[in-house]
């Protein structure tokens, strides 16, 4: 039955030893499984993309949130979204403030969140930036709290989503207009699954800065943004 | 409100009301921490779980977890309340109702007639009295059987949803997944998907495709397409073929309107698709701990007592199908395989005492302390147990959910081990599917 695997990407026609799977198959899934787990265990590269960042000509300010380690951050949702105490930030009335965040996956974030800067940016030429942050054990909402602090008027967080067993590095992008604390997830925009089987940079960066203009404009995101912002068909 | 105690190692333990002696005696895990309700210390949970013991049963029936007044879920569950039935364990405390499950008294039989009058509270409680071995020990005790064009839930059967999830909801790919689950005797209890968009076109289009699988190859299984309950409701109207009608509930009010229901709507979705009268039993719910929390709408309570309460709402619409989706939520509830296996068998035993044909979405996230091993223990232990169903996922991995569940090899197993059969009306059309499947491919053209 292995013709079946044409018309799908789920694991359809496995090879069986007896009723149970044959070793090859076991074998594939835990090495899948592997490489998730190492993901969610992954950290962010912090010297290698300040470097990333600086060649660019972008400056990096480096955070983390009030989770001080893995463990507490997979039991503690809370402290992901919140910045360590003592954390002092300066106002900077940037249009946008980028965070970059390991989220539940340093490797999507380690991979992915330069090269689709790299992309996104040229795109906003007439946006004032911010520094670009850092986030270590972040979580989405901890970006409300850096860009409040920022004076931002928007917050853009570039996060490792939580891995697949086919995707351990999928990179989600969430936008939220007019950020502080207490914002909901309904209040945001996400673009999710950036990654190299999954949405390439160019295309992600083109539908981040329609939203990103659509929420300068309209001044809101979530829900209602999305209902009013008919995006350009994919090309 | 009632006040509790309890005296260990020389120290004297209160605890102010019901709400929170459940929550202290519940065994570890990490949502009820993160709620704040955990026992400080394991000698604080041992001392709750003593005073619980000592608790008559009828206090249930005084002291609401969440107000009447405040709670649809909570008036279901006292207006639906069966004096008749409770009355043969009206006089006990938990724990003698615990040693009563145990005892050879307690047959099959006497404890199908006691489930209208054992409140979901009743079984959370006496459930955190119980070791696993009795969990799975009671739990097989009780067959729970459904029926729409196959019959869930006999002695000596298992039965699999079928989940043939697609990331884009292609047709022929769900088609792949669903040949490989038939050829692999997957698919008795349901052919369930979960789509991607909760469109209506989407909806019914996927309805359609499966009625015409079944219709054509003549086989005995139900369908169901696992959008919000407002969007399959619409398609209904739209003539669809709805046969199994799907919702994610949870055990409070402000939970379910999260979800975007409540009772009103329920039934009136029921009530149309009974009206199809396609089946007896007509609806499918998921439930899991931790969704009440996760939506800020707990009222304090532990989130196994939570679950329960979410069963004393099932049993309303006498489903087909009842599943906690036990190892979905992610660590942050249940953290590792230990916290995973011990509420699957919680939330199955206590569905299966309050009356409801019982299944386990058998699974676990990447950022959960899991993996397949642990996954085999709960199948194996559920299995043992007398589950009801269980899933049936392309090699255990969901492509569209991105999470791991059972797959049809781990369904061969079980029921390779302990002499289990698919439902009786699939298993004889199994006979015949080999010799349609060329046929069946040609939906894929």
């Amino acid at each position: 039955m292995k013709e079946l695997r044409e018309y799908t990407m789920a694991r359809v026609g496995l090879g069986r030893a007896g009723s149970s799977l044959a070793t090859g198959e076991v074998l594939a899934f835990q090495l899948a499984h592997a490489q998730a787990r190492d993901a969610v265990y992954c950290e962010l590269d912090v010297p290698g993309l300040q470097m990333a960042c600086h060649d660019e000509g972008w400056q990096t300010l480096l955070l983390r949130s009030a989770a001080a380690d893995r463990q507490t951050y997979l039991k503690r949702p809370d402290l992901g979204r919140r910045l360590a105490e003592n954390t002092a930030l300066q106002g900077s009335d940037a249009d946008l403030c980028v965070v970059i965040a390991d989220g539940l996956s340093a490797l999507a974030a380690n991979r992915h969140a330069v090269p689709l800067l790299r992309e996104l940016l040229p795109l906003l030429p007439d946006w004032k930036l911010s520094a670009v942050c850092l986030l270590q054990q972040g979580r989405v909402a901890a970006g409300d709290e850096i860009a409040a602090a920022m004076r931002a008027r928007m917050v853009l967080v570039l996060i490792g989503e939580r891995p697949g067993l086919s995707s351990p590095d999928s990179l989600g992008a969430y936008l939220t207009w007019d950020p502080f604390p207490g914002r909901s997830d309904a209040e945001r925009n996400c673009i999710s699954n950036i990654h190299a089987a999954g949405l390439g940079y160019p295309e992600a960066a083109r539908r981040l800065s329609a939203l990103l203009s659509a929420a300068r404009q309209q001044q809101l995101t979530g829900v209602m943004l999305k209902e009013r912002l008919v995006l350009p068909a994919a090309g | 409100m009632s006040s509790f105690r309890a005296t260990a190692a020389g120290k004297v333990y209160y605890f102010g009301n019901l709400k929170v002696l459940l929550a202290k005696a519940s065994p570890l895990r990490s949502g009820d921490e993160l709620a704040g309700v955990a026992a400080e210390n394991a000698t604080c949970r041992a001392a709750a779980q003593m005073a619980l013991a000592d608790v008559p049963l009828r206090v249930f029936l005084q002291e609401p977890l969440v107000p009447y007044d405040e709670d649809e879920v909570s008036r279901v569950i006292f207006d639906s309340h069966d004096a008749a039935a409770f009355a043969p364990v009206a006089s006990m405390t938990v724990g003698e109702f615990r040693d009563f499950l145990l005892s050879e008294q307690a047959t099959g039989e006497v404890l199908a007639a006691l489930a209208p009058g054992i409140l979901p509270e009743m079984a959370a409680a006496v459930s955190k009295l119980m070791r696993v071995q009795d969990l799975i020990l009671v739990a097989a005790k009780i067959r729970v059987i459904t029926k729409f064009r196959t019959t869930i839930g006999l002695p000596g059967r298992l039965s699999t949803r079928l989940q043939p999830n697609h990331p884009t909801d292609d047709p022929r790919g769900i088609i792949a997944s669903v040949l490989d689950g038939l050829l692999l005797e997957s698919g008795d209890a349901v052919i369930g998907i979960n789509p991607v968009a909760d469109q209506v076109d989407r909806v019914e289009l996927l309805l359609r495709l499966l009625d015409r699988l079944r219709e054509t190859y003549s086989i005995p299984m139900q369908s169901c397409v696992l959008a919000h309950i407002t969007t399959q409701f619409e398609a209904l109207q739209r003539g669809a073929p709805v046969d199994l009608v799907f919702q994610s509930i949870a055990g409070t009010e402000a939970a379910n309107t999260s979800f975007g229901v409540n009772i009103q709507l329920l039934d009136e979705v029921h009530d149309a698709a009974r009206g199809l009268r396609r089946g007896e039993n007509i609806m499918y719910f998921e439930t899991g701990q931790g969704s009440a929390l996760s939506a800020n709408a707990h009222h304090g309570m532990d989130q196994q007592t939570a679950e329960a309460r979410a069963y004393g709402l099932a049993r309303r619409y006498r489903p087909m199908l009842v599943n906690t989706v036990v190892g979905f939520i992610g660590p942050e509830y249940l953290f590792d395989g230990k916290q995973i296996l011990r509420a699957g068998l919680e939330d199955h035993f206590c569905g299966k005492l309050l009356g409801l044909p019982m299944g386990c979405d058998v699974c676990y996230t990447n950022h959960a302390e899991a993996d397949q091993d642990d996954m085999d223990t709960l199948l194996t232990l559920l299995g043992a147990a007398g589950v009801n169903y269980i899933m049936g996922v392309p090699g255990a991995d969901d492509v569209m959910l991105n999470y791991q569940s059972t797959s049809f090899h781990d369904a061969l197993y079980i029921r390779k081990l302990l002499g289990l059969r698919p439902a009786p009306e699939f298993e004889a059309w199994l006979a015949t599917s080999q010799r349609q499947l060329p046929g069946m491919m040609a939906l894929l053209a």
